[in-house]
């Protein structure tokens, strides 16, 4: 690796101040800390040595810990394609197929994520003069899990420069930002494109092929929504949905894998919980969000059982559990740290309402099947609420201990 | 009643280089310092003597004028070679020349039983052991003119390679009853004194009489004594705590024994570079050169004045700091590595457990850590970090953001009177965005004194 060193150190003066491309240092300095760890040592006086982490390590942590959706994502993808056209009735049949399909559609998503985030945050860098963010890496990355595949690439782009702009580098970058960035994202195409990305046909690619007699596109929520309206029970209109298909399609068990129509990353809630394992096993999401997540969500699912005015209510709530992109949401979004709430027991609180809210909004606001997207951007809204009354109560202790 | 208070917070950096309990015999160093930025709140100091003079072991050499009554003497008998100064006439190091005959000026003999409060203050003021007494807040040289609501001394250090005082101080019980004695007369409350709870009371400890014995144990911090005055009597805001480390009281009792200014002291020699550890008996401010030249298994090091975490960098020929009991030895880190913010390590010391992090499968490994500043500074991004290595009820990064934001009654409200840098050195250590944490504490109490 020398010669790469070699060839920083011949670059680095054309950046440092008084080079020729001087305002270039910040796209160089990125490139540069990223093949090398800087060689900064530790000031005269304070800390001499330093903690082996980063911030490039622990986004990256992020970014694998979401591979088992993006690889399920690929293959789904594939696999609901190959269903709806007729073209295959086993799960692992066509196997190259699907695949092959799948990466033609996934792939370029991300590329186009990553290269509109990437060149917004490299302008934004070199513009404002501040290094770049490794918040983007995982931004990239979850963009693309959370649109369908049939998601036109110029929207995942504008969408991408949308959030990155206005949800993040107009507050100052990572870890300034209030809203959490890819979830902006996906609210803008929803509400600028709705056409492509809510309805029963975006979910599944079809291509110039024609789908098979019966088939729908709808996703599990939109069936159970539309059993609440029909008065069928949830769990009865879900085994009756797609048969045509001959699979059992929305069983519990298939809609906790995942083998189900939905936006790319979002459909396994399998997957999901494996990312979780990561994240919470290294330290890098906070379980408490997590694990409150869930537990406002099935909650919430009992209040609703309660009610029961409709049969959508009645659903048992573990199903909330596995449909839509709830899980895929409390794990990659609702934790990340700079969004969500900070203090510690501001975590236990925000995760819980981002449970809740979800099932409120599944269950009763008709424009929207999905409750997720807008449960966490309003929790993320909420969060400095919430961790100021938990930093007031920490206030108020030291000031009672003062005046005992 | 004396407490037993268990700490789960905070986090044991283990390195390589530990000192073994046994004195060393080095050569006697040559040259002495005393360093005014040691001494914080020290705001106008006034050099008392001039390159040439010849000076006994207590003989002033140094005073702030913005407060006169506290004199910092010499700690060795010699002549004053040099006195250092930096950028704008900041003064640096008044070095002494030791004649190696240690004589010693000679003070009126204090009686703790008829001295009145008052006169024993100035008494120690005057002899020089008083800038050994720490007010807190602030982490300030006491003011003799002050009545503190309590004194704390923590009986163990938990930082990295520390001494173990069980051991430095063996010997000097007497002294520190005298000290003790002398230290409960300055105050309107209580001495109190904080020993590890994890193992038995050192004999220089547990026969201690006029003091409050109180066990802390878990991991670093609970050697630090602001996180011990936080769970016995925290400070509130317009409370005075003083605080004085044991080699310290140790000296006090000295003075008040033998009327005569005693910087001699037991510290460690520690780091993962020296061939040679162990402990030695040495005085206050001595140079470090006899210890580590010669004793040095690699080239390239950083010699740190006290420990890690929350020592000074030193040259070779440097010196030890007043208020420091150990010197560390450890590789310079000014180097690149490859890809070094990716490849997974089982050799580098981490806090978190994120991927390629492998430190935490061997938790009883011993280091060797370098000064690399591993990444770079960044925004706050990962949360309740620093809350898991405090083990106080204080919010670090609300608190630094309040330094930050220059908001007084933030800083004041969120518990900037209970911290000093070595109480959140930790939160620097494991910080994802790599902050100056203690810089920034400095900075905010900085504020609040000076405003």
């Amino acid at each position: 690796m020398k010669f790469l060193r070699d060839l920083m150190d011949k670059q680095k003066p054309l950046f440092e101040k008084g080079g020729k491309l001087e305002q270039f240092y910040y796209a160089f300095e990125a490139g540069e800390t990223f093949l090398f760890s800087p060689n900064h040592t530790t000031g005269i006086k304070g800390a001499q040595v330093k903690d082996a982490i980063d911030l490039k390590r622990m986004m990256i942590t992020v970014v694998v810990a979401m591979i088992p959706c993006l690889l399920f994502g690929i293959y789904n993808t594939g696999h609901q394609h190959m269903l709806a056209v007729g073209e295959t009735a086993g799960l692992w049949e066509n196997f190259g197929d699907k695949l092959w399909v799948g990466l033609q559609l996934v792939l370029p998503i991300v590329i186009v994520a990553y290269a509109a985030g990437g060149a917004v945050e490299g302008a934004f860098a070199v513009i404002r003069k501040h290094p770049i963010n490794e918040g983007f890496l995982v931004t990239g990355m979850l963009i693309p899990l959370v649109v369908p595949a049939t998601t036109p690439l110029w929207q995942v782009a504008l969408a991408t420069v949308f959030a990155v702009v206005i949800a993040k580098e107009v507050f100052g970058g990572t870890g300034m930002n209030i809203l959490n960035v890819a979830m902006t994202a996906r609210a803008f195409l929803y509400f600028a494109y709705p056409a492509q990305l809510s309805g029963d046909q975006v979910w599944t690619y079809l291509g110039e092929k024609a789908a098979v007699d019966g088939f729908s596109g709808a996703t599990a929520l939109a069936v159970a929504y539309n059993a609440g309206v029909d008065s069928v029970p949830v769990t009865e209109a879900l085994a009756n949905h797609n048969t045509a298909l001959g699979s059992d399609m929305f069983s519990f068990m298939n809609m906790f894998i995942g083998w189900i129509p939905g936006s790319i990353g979002e459909t396994s809630t399998l997957m999901a919980l494996l990312g979780a394992l990561i994240l919470i096993g290294t330290g890098v999401a906070s379980w408490k969000i997590i694990v409150s997540g869930f537990a406002g969500a099935y909650l919430m699912g009992l209040v609703m059982n309660l009610f029961a005015a409709n049969e959508f209510m009645a659903m048992p709530p573990q199903y909330h559990w596995v449909m839509g992109g709830i899980a895929f949401g409390i794990v990659f979004m609702a934790t990340d740290p700079v969004s969500a709430a900070q203090t510690e027991v501001g975590k236990w609180i925000y995760g819980l309402l981002i449970g809740m809210l979800t099932v409120i909004i599944r269950v009763t606001n008709p424009a929207y099947p999905e409750g997720i997207m807008l449960a966490v951007l309003f929790m993320n809204v909420f969060a400095p609420l919430i961790d100021y009354y938990v930093v007031k109560a920490n206030k108020t202790r030291r000031l009672q201990r003062a005046t005992v | 009643m004396s407490k037993v208070v268990k700490l789960k917070k905070g986090f044991d950096i283990n390195l390589a280089g530990k000192a073994p309990q046994e004195l060393a015999e080095f050569s006697t160093p040559e040259t002495y310092a005393i360093k005014p930025t040691d001494f914080l709140g020290i705001q106008r100091p006034k050099v008392a003597v001039n390159v040439g003079d010849q000076v006994k072991a207590g003989t002033t050499l140094l005073f702030d004028k913005a407060m006169d009554q506290v004199k910092y003497a010499s700690p060795v008998s010699g002549e004053v070679i040099d006195v250092k100064r930096g950028e704008r006439r900041k003064l640096l190091e008044i070095v002494i020349k030791s004649d190696g005959k240690n004589t010693q000026e000679k003070f009126d003999s204090v009686d703790l039983d008829s001295i009145d409060r008052d006169a024993l203050a100035s008494a120690l003021a005057e002899s020089g052991v008083w800038p050994n007494i720490v007010q807190r807040p602030f982490g300030i040289v006491a003011n003799p003119a002050d009545t503190p609501k309590a004194i704390f001394i923590s009986g163990f250090d938990s930082h990295p390679l520390a001494p173990d005082f069980g051991f430095a101080l063996q010997g000097q019980s007497e002294a520190m009853q005298a000290g003790i004695n002398a230290l409960a007369k300055l105050t309107s409350g209580k001495v109190h004194l904080g020993v590890d709870g994890s193992k038995g009371t050192p004999d220089v400890f547990s026969g201690l009489k006029n003091v409050e014995i109180n066990k802390f144990s878990g991991p670093h911090p609970a050697g630090n004594v602001g996180v011990q005055i936080h769970h016995i009597d925290p400070i509130n805001k317009g409370e005075i705590v003083w605080t004085v480390s044991p080699s310290g009281v140790a000296q006090i009792g000295r003075f008040i024994i033998g009327g005569v200014y005693d910087a001699s002291k037991t510290i460690a020699i520690t780091g993962s570079e020296l061939t040679k550890t162990a402990y030695v008996k040495t005085i206050t401010g001595a140079s470090v050169t006899s210890f580590v030249k010669g004793n040095l298994n690699s080239g390239h090091v950083r010699v740190i004045s006290g420990n890690v975490l929350t020592g000074e960098k030193i040259n070779m020929e440097g010196f030890l700091g007043f208020y420091h009991n150990q010197i560390t030895v450890i590789p310079e880190g000014d180097y690149y590595e490859f890809l070094g913010w990716a490849k997974p390590t089982t050799k580098k010391l981490s806090y978190h457990r994120a991927l390629g992090l492998l430190s935490f499968l061997t938790p009883k490994k011993e280091f060797v850590l370098d000064t690399n500043g591993r990444g770079e500074e960044r925004a706050f991004v990962q949360t309740g970090v620093f809350e898991s290595v405090t083990p106080m009820d204080i919010l670090p990064v609300y608190l630094l953001k309040a330094i930050m934001a220059e908001d007084f009654d933030e800083m004041e409200e969120l518990g900037i009177y209970e911290v000093v840098e070595e109480d959140l050195a930790l939160c620097e250590f494991v910080d994802v965005s790599k902050h100056p944490v203690q810089k920034l504490v400095r900075e905010g109490l900085d504020l609040i004194q000076y405003s």
